[in-house]
């Protein structure tokens, strides 16, 4: 098993969101995360890679065996966790080219593995961002900055795919794409996956999983997971919303 | 004033020996200056200028002056090596107050006078009389008019009409010797009509005592002249430094500036710009990155005294543990000075609650037909941005060095000389990691 969340409850300030999620997902599985607007998606990815503005509560999760609450952000991706962002942060003043060759350094150098020479390092460039058609201009620019919508989606999962991880959580990427980009983003996250990996997909749409094909679609209500099915479920929710579920749950 | 007193007798006591050691045209000016920094006394944190900087405590040391010009050991060649090697740059030096000249030999073009303030000033008195003091004693600064009483050297550049420098000329000047040292250092610059040049001023400490350093430099850019002028501090804790900067531009004259603190102790640079003809324009910038207890006090004013002039001003500071800084930035919009356009930024990187920045932005404006702005920001680190860069795997000190240095790097930018601009970057990386002070403690590579 890849990952495994136990009972996991998460606050923001005195607020709890996440209250009790429990969650499993072996290599090579697909799995879509939907839900009403503020049931805490955004918050299960943020907590998951560790970000200090959350508080975890009670819980566990264990990622590839090991505890994954008590690693420092860095650690959890040094290990294989990418989060590709709902909001990517605009970084002035530090080039792509520049944060890319550090993040990948240090994801080598935490396997033993020696740091890429410059030539090296920009073949690995040229490689990924033939990816996703990413130009080369916005690779020499500074991360995010003045990226549109999408060129700002499409370089999360460039980054993505010069980190290689083994469990991807792609948070609302399709926010914001035209159709056409949306298709070569969810091209270069099928060409990323293999049988050893796994990706989370948080979408409110169908669209999304029609071109990156879960094999097991939740939906996330309250901080809880209420409903696990196969794509079908998926393909209702986008029909009929979330009022059965709510039924469902005698609301 | 005790401190004061002792001062006053000292310069009573070697009157003659400053006139022996200095140029008639300097000493010209000695006893007016020295009358009204007695009558002002020294700055105190009571008057509004230096309301936040206190020197109180680096005035009290006893410092030695070099009233007798004695010389230094070895020559400052052979004691400092360049820390800005890619740079090819005609070299000067000032040990203390005392002026040598680069070991190689002078290559600059005819009619440019370059080198010791005194001798020049000895040789070419007609030509620089209108120039020696003028601008400083417009000033109200008391240690500006201290510096004109005690001044006896410094250096001089003067480049006669049309006269192109195409090599930037650097001045060291370095701090030196065992004993605790004040050093009156003075420069004169100018550039007649349709002259350009660079001149690059390092500031470095080489041995550990307590140094005081009174600067005063006048800057007159002739009509259609360009001057690049960076100033660069690389100094140690145990260092005052107080710089006035005083900054005359002609009718079309294009003056750069930018002022980069790396080490230093207690900093004060106050910078004086005046337009007096139209069409001229100013970049001025500053770069302060300060930490454990040092503290740096920018005060810039640009007097729009003329029309359609443009001033550009870009202040940054970044403060750790328990550094201090502040910026106070006037412009001063005179009322024929229509069409003005100018702008002022600052903003301050505050890595630590124990640090304190205080920004003063004033614009005056009594001209209608002006473009004016002004902003300031203080603030922390983006931890957006920091949560950003350690999920793709940097290190939380990693990722906070990125974003120093991408704070900096806006200032350093602005930087025209490319080689100078690649050496800021590669020390600016350097003094975030902390590896300049290593430097300066082991005394190796200033």
């Amino acid at each position: 098993m890849l990952l495994e969340i136990k009972n996991l409850h998460a606050n923001i300030g005195d607020k709890e969101i996440l209250k009790g999620i429990d969650l499993k997902i072996n290599e090579g599985e697909i799995h879509a995360i939907m839900g009403p607007n503020g049931s805490g998606k955004s918050t299960l990815s943020a907590v998951l890679t560790g970000n200090p503005a959350y508080t975890v509560t009670r819980g566990e999760v264990y990622f590839k065996g090991k505890n994954l609450l008590e690693m420092p952000p860095e650690i959890r991706s040094r290990e294989g966790l990418f989060l590709s962002f709902q909001y990517p942060v605009e970084i002035p003043g530090v080039s792509m080219v520049n944060f890319m060759r550090a993040a990948v350094n240090e994801h080598r150098s935490y396997r033993g593995e020696k740091a890429l020479n410059a030539s090296e390092f920009l073949k690995l460039m040229r490689e990924k961002r033939a990816l996703v058609e990413m130009d080369n201009k916005l690779a020499n620019r500074s991360v995010n900055e003045g990226f549109s919508g999408g060129e700002k989606k499409r370089n999360e999962i460039f980054q993505m795919a010069m980190l290689d991880p083994v469990l991807s959580i792609l948070d609302e990427t399709d926010s914001g794409l035209d159709i056409d980009a949306l298709r070569i983003v969810a091209e270069g996250v099928n060409r990323i996956h293999t049988p050893q990996k796994a990706c989370v997909v948080i979408t409110h749409y169908q669209r999304l999983l029609d071109y990156i094909r879960p094999d097991i679609v939740h939906v996330l209500y309250q901080g809880r997971i209420v409903k696990t099915d196969d794509f079908s479920l998926a393909v209702r929710l986008e029909k009929e919303g979330y009022d059965w579920i709510k039924q469902e749950l005698g609301e | 004033m005790e401190t004061l007193e002792t001062y006053r007798r000292l310069y009573e006591n070697y009157r003659e020996v400053l006139r022996a050691g200095s140029a008639p045209l300097m000493d010209a000016c000695r006893d007016q200056a020295a009358a009204c920094w007695l009558q002002a006394g020294f700055p105190s944190t009571k008057s509004e200028s230096y309301r936040h900087c206190d020197l109180k405590e680096a005035l009290s040391i006893d410092y030695g002056m070099n009233l007798y010009r004695l010389g230094v050991p070895a020559h400052p060649g052979d004691v400092f090596r360049c820390d800005v090697p890619t740079l090819s740059t005609q070299l000067f030096f000032i040990v203390n107050d005392l002026y040598y000249p680069g070991k190689q030999p002078v290559q600059l073009p005819e009619g440019v006078l370059c080198g010791s303030l005194t001798t020049l000033m000895r040789e070419h008195a007609g030509r620089l009389r209108p120039y020696y003091d003028q601008l400083r004693c417009q000033g109200t600064d008391a240690m500006a008019a201290m510096n004109t009483a005690f001044c006896q050297d410094g250096f001089l550049l003067f480049v006669p009409r049309g006269v192109v420098v195409d090599k930037p000329i650097q001045l060291i000047q370095m701090f030196q010797g065992e004993i605790d040292i004040m050093a009156t250092r003075r420069l004169l610059v100018v550039l007649e009509e349709g002259a350009s040049a660079t001149l690059i001023v390092c500031d470095h400490a080489i041995s550990q005592s307590r140094y005081f350093s009174n600067q005063v430099a006048e800057i007159y850019v002739g009509k259609n002249a360009g001057l690049s002028y960076y100033e660069m501090e690389m100094t140690h804790d145990r260092t005052c430094r107080v710089a006035n900067t005083f900054i005359r531009q002609d009718e079309g004259a294009r003056f750069v500036t930018q002022q980069s603190g790396l080490e230093n102790g207690l900093t004060r640079n106050n910078l004086s710009l005046t337009f007096v003809g139209r069409h001229a324009s100013a970049s001025l910038s500053g770069l302060t990155l300060v930490s454990r207890r040092q503290k740096t006090d920018n005060h810039v004013l640009v007097d729009h005294a003329a029309p359609d002039c443009q001033s550009d001003q870009l202040y940054k500071y970044v403060l750790d543990d328990e550094a201090r800084a502040v910026f106070g930035g006037r412009v001063l919009v005179r009322p024929d000075a229509q069409r003005t356009q100018a702008s002022q930024l600052s903003a301050g990187l505050c890595n630590t609650d124990k640090v304190s920045m205080l920004a003063q932005p004033q614009l005056e404006i009594y001209a209608d037909d002006v473009k004016c702005g002004h902003g300031s920001a203080t603030g922390q680190i983006d931890e957006n941005a920091l949560f950003y860069m350690r999920q793709r795997g940097l290190s939380e000190e990693e990722a906070r060095m990125f974003l120093k240095y991408a704070f900096a790097s806006q200032v350093i930018d602005r930087i025209e000389l490319e080689p100078l601009k690649d050496r800021m970057r590669m020390l600016v990386g350097k003094r975030f990691r902390g590896e300049l002070a290593k430097c300066i403690d082991c005394k190796i590579c200033p």
